[in-house]
């Protein structure tokens, strides 16, 4: 069935407006699409790890979310999840709970790509049928700002500052997408929250696909990418304009490419708009934006390798 | 019909919890509990219980699957020991304070480091303020016994927090013993259904875990207060269920001798029938020595110690870890605390003992009884004592 916003816009959000992330975040636009692409009859359970979206969607005695929610702690949130799934499993087993529930864990990248990989990668290789959604929005914005392992090479954090001798973060960011799909799960993608349409068909297609599931969500942060809040979505499109963050997915294996630019743009109109990347602009630096277009260019070629294109 | 048998500690756990048959077992294998997650995902894979088994990547996964678990509304259970439980730190908090009704089999043994495989306390006394119940065994009978009860104690409406099951790792948990099985459906009957009126997937959404601001937090602590408050007349309830079935007494502690008992030893797990075998020698001799054994460490009976310690002349407080103040180990300072203004000039003192796996001996007990009779014609003693230590 074709994807109609209209039709969409008039299916109830899951989670409600009034909670207190940020203005112009990202997050809340992945979780309200993701949620979208539950069936209205089935019910669900939520996890989060700690980090913005969690202090944000859940100050007792008050609530975003309309389904049933847990955190528990940063680093567990696929250990979290996947205990919920197993007593579902149990409890319907028995008949002790009747209803239909599908299982969505929302993290950051803090929480994805570093302290929760451990718990996320045993999620996701004991094959529990949970969805696993990052927002990566390249840093440890909860905190203020600190470098992860998604936050990209050349980018100044408050961890990574850009000073005299080092500017910026000296590493190029972790492909997590690619670490994920080496467990070989049925269903696993790369999606940006300014493409409403791309995010609610791979969410569909990962709440509904038995097994595990994995999404990474490019997302913006108008605050760690010193950007303009008005522009952000714009900003995240040219992440894949210039493949910088190429839309994709893995089903059962198979690579499968979304989206290619018909024209791909240099990686300074992504670099531009952002003020964590401003130094490298500077007379001197030019040798990290050469080595940043390297980097695009190469993990661009192999992911074409890999979708036979 | 109760059934006479030989079984090593972790097995009588592992068969206590197939004949309970919780909807979920979350555990990672570590040294000397392994052998319960191994017996039972046994039990599961041969199909005799309809638990999940998840085997997770670690004990912090372990926990929060715990967690996740009891909160979607199953009955959850899982084992552990030493490091295993430290690097459960985190989520041992916060599965007290979600109120998560989790029972754990500790199986005690030497924090790292230096790493070390053999029983002593500092694994489980590390987490004493963790909001847990615990409960301590000195046999296998009692391991059996306390992780039946430990269900029905930490379901409680009234208490609704998790218990850690304590029993000495090698000594307990590898030492095979007679002892007296349950039936399953005695045992089945004597847990229960597992019920819960909040729970992730029932009918009405609920948030779990939510932040918790400085209008709310200290208030949710006061409850959890509580809930320890509350367990206090909830364990000895059980406990005299528990005794209409089996005929096995428990309490929050044993007292051995202790009636007319001048000097007193306290101290918790397997060494206790060791310390009573020196008590019955000198009471041979005429020594008024007695020994109280304790069973729950959390909540801690304090009133109760202090009545049954209030004639005793001269104590020894025996710790199997070091809190490291340099001023005695915790449950010296439990003790010390509750006997505090009561009977003036009582010898109260600490021995650190059996670190990492040091064998306790009747000599070595004997030595701290006579220590005591020696205090108390001296008029004076040291505070904090090693007990058994190459000096």
């Amino acid at each position: 069935m074709a994807v109609n916003l209209k039709e969409l816009s008039k299916k109830a959000d899951r989670i409600t407006a009034g909670h207190r992330m940020c203005a112009g975040c990202g997050a809340p636009i992945v979780a309200k699409w993701v949620l979208k692409a539950l069936k209205t009859e089935d019910k669900a359970v939520i996890a989060n790890a700690t980090g913005c979206m969690e202090v944000s969607t859940c100050l007792y005695p008050y609530v975003a979310w309309k389904d049933s929610y847990i955190h528990s702690a940063f680093e567990n949130a696929g250990a979290t999840i996947s205990g919920v799934e197993t007593a579902y499993n149990s409890l319907k087993k028995q008949g002790k709970v009747k209803d239909n529930y599908k299982f969505i864990t929302f993290g950051g990248d803090g929480g994805t790509y570093d302290i929760g990989l451990q718990s996320l990668s045993a999620t996701m290789e004991r094959g529990h049928d949970v969805v696993y959604v990052c927002y990566d929005n390249g840093a440890y914005m909860n905190t203020g700002i600190q470098r992860s392992s998604a936050t990209p090479f050349g980018a100044s954090t408050t961890t990574s500052p850009q000073g005299k001798a080092v500017p910026g973060k000296q590493q190029y960011r972790k492909d997590l997408t690619s670490v994920i799909a080496a467990h070989h799960i049925p269903y696993a993608a790369q999606t940006v929250a300014s493409k409403w349409k791309d995010l609610y068909e791979k969410s569909e297609k990962a709440i509904y696909t038995k097994g595990p599931a994995f999404i990474n969500v490019l997302t913006p942060c108008a605050r760690g990418w010193r950007c303009d809040t008005q522009k952000e979505l714009q900003v995240v499109d040219l992440a894949v304009e210039t493949c910088f963050w190429p839309l994709y997915e893995i089903i059962d294996g198979k690579y499968i490419l979304n989206y290619k630019p018909k024209k791909k743009l240099p990686i300074t109109e992504w670099l531009k708009p952002q003020g964590r990347f401003k130094h490298l602009f500077k007379p001197g630096n030019e040798y990290m934006i050469d080595a940043i277009q390297k980097e695009v260019d190469k993990n661009w070629e192999e992911l074409l390798k890999k979708c036979n294109l | 019909m109760a059934k006479r048998v030989s079984l090593s500690g972790n097995e009588a756990v592992a068969t206590a919890m197939r004949q309970i048959e919780p909807d979920v077992v979350a555990a990672y294998p570590i040294t000397p509990s392994t052998e319960v997650p191994q017996y039972f995902s046994q039990f599961v894979n041969n199909g005799q219980v309809k638990t999940e088994f998840i085997p997770v990547e670690s004990e912090h996964s372990a926990m929060s699957a715990c967690i996740g678990a009891s909160a979607a509304g199953a009955r959850v259970m899982t084992a552990t020991s030493s490091n295993g439980l430290a690097y459960m730190w985190e989520p041992l908090y916060i599965a007290a304070s979600l109120r998560r009704p989790i029972v754990m089999a500790a199986v005690n043994r030497a924090l790292s480091g230096p790493i070390n495989i053999h029983n002593d306390h500092s694994d489980s006394m590390g987490a004493r303020d963790s909001g847990w119940l615990q409960i301590y065994s000195e046999n296998v009978q009692e391991a059996y016994d306390n992780f039946i009860q430990a269900v029905r104690i930490s379901e409680n409406a009234d208490v609704r927090l998790p218990v850690m099951v304590c029993y000495d790792g090698f000594i307990t948990s590898h030492g095979i013993e007679n002892m007296v099985l349950l039936e399953e459906e005695e045992v089945k009957k004597f847990v229960g259904e597992h019920k819960d009126d909040y729970f992730l997937l029932g009918d009405t959404p609920i948030a779990l875990g939510t932040f918790d601001g400085n209008q709310y937090y200290f208030e949710h602590k006061r409850l959890q207060a509580q809930g320890m408050i509350n367990a206090k007349k909830v364990i000895l309830e059980i406990a005299a269920e528990y005794e209409k079935i089996t005929g096995r007494k428990y309490n929050f502690f044993e007292k051995y001798k202790m009636d007319d008992a001048e000097i007193a030893i306290v101290v918790i797990g397997s060494s206790a029938g060791t310390s009573k075998v020196v008590v019955d020698e000198l009471r041979e001799k005429g020594i008024k020595a007695g020994l109280i054994k304790i069973r729950v460490f959390r909540p801690f009976p304090a009133p109760e110690i202090a009545e049954a310690l209030k004639n005793v002349k001269a104590l020894a407080v025996l710790d199997k870890t070091d809190s490291f103040a340099t001023t005695g180990g915790p449950l010296f300072k439990e003790v010390r605390s509750a006997v505090y203004g009561i009977g003036d000039n009582k010898v109260v003192k600490s021995y650190i003992y059996g670190l990492g796996g040091r064998d306790v001996t009747v000599d070595s007990i004997k030595e701290v009884y006579a220590g005591l009779q020696e205090d108390l014609t001296a008029g004076k003693y040291e505070i904090y004592n090693y007990l058994g230590v190459r000096e």
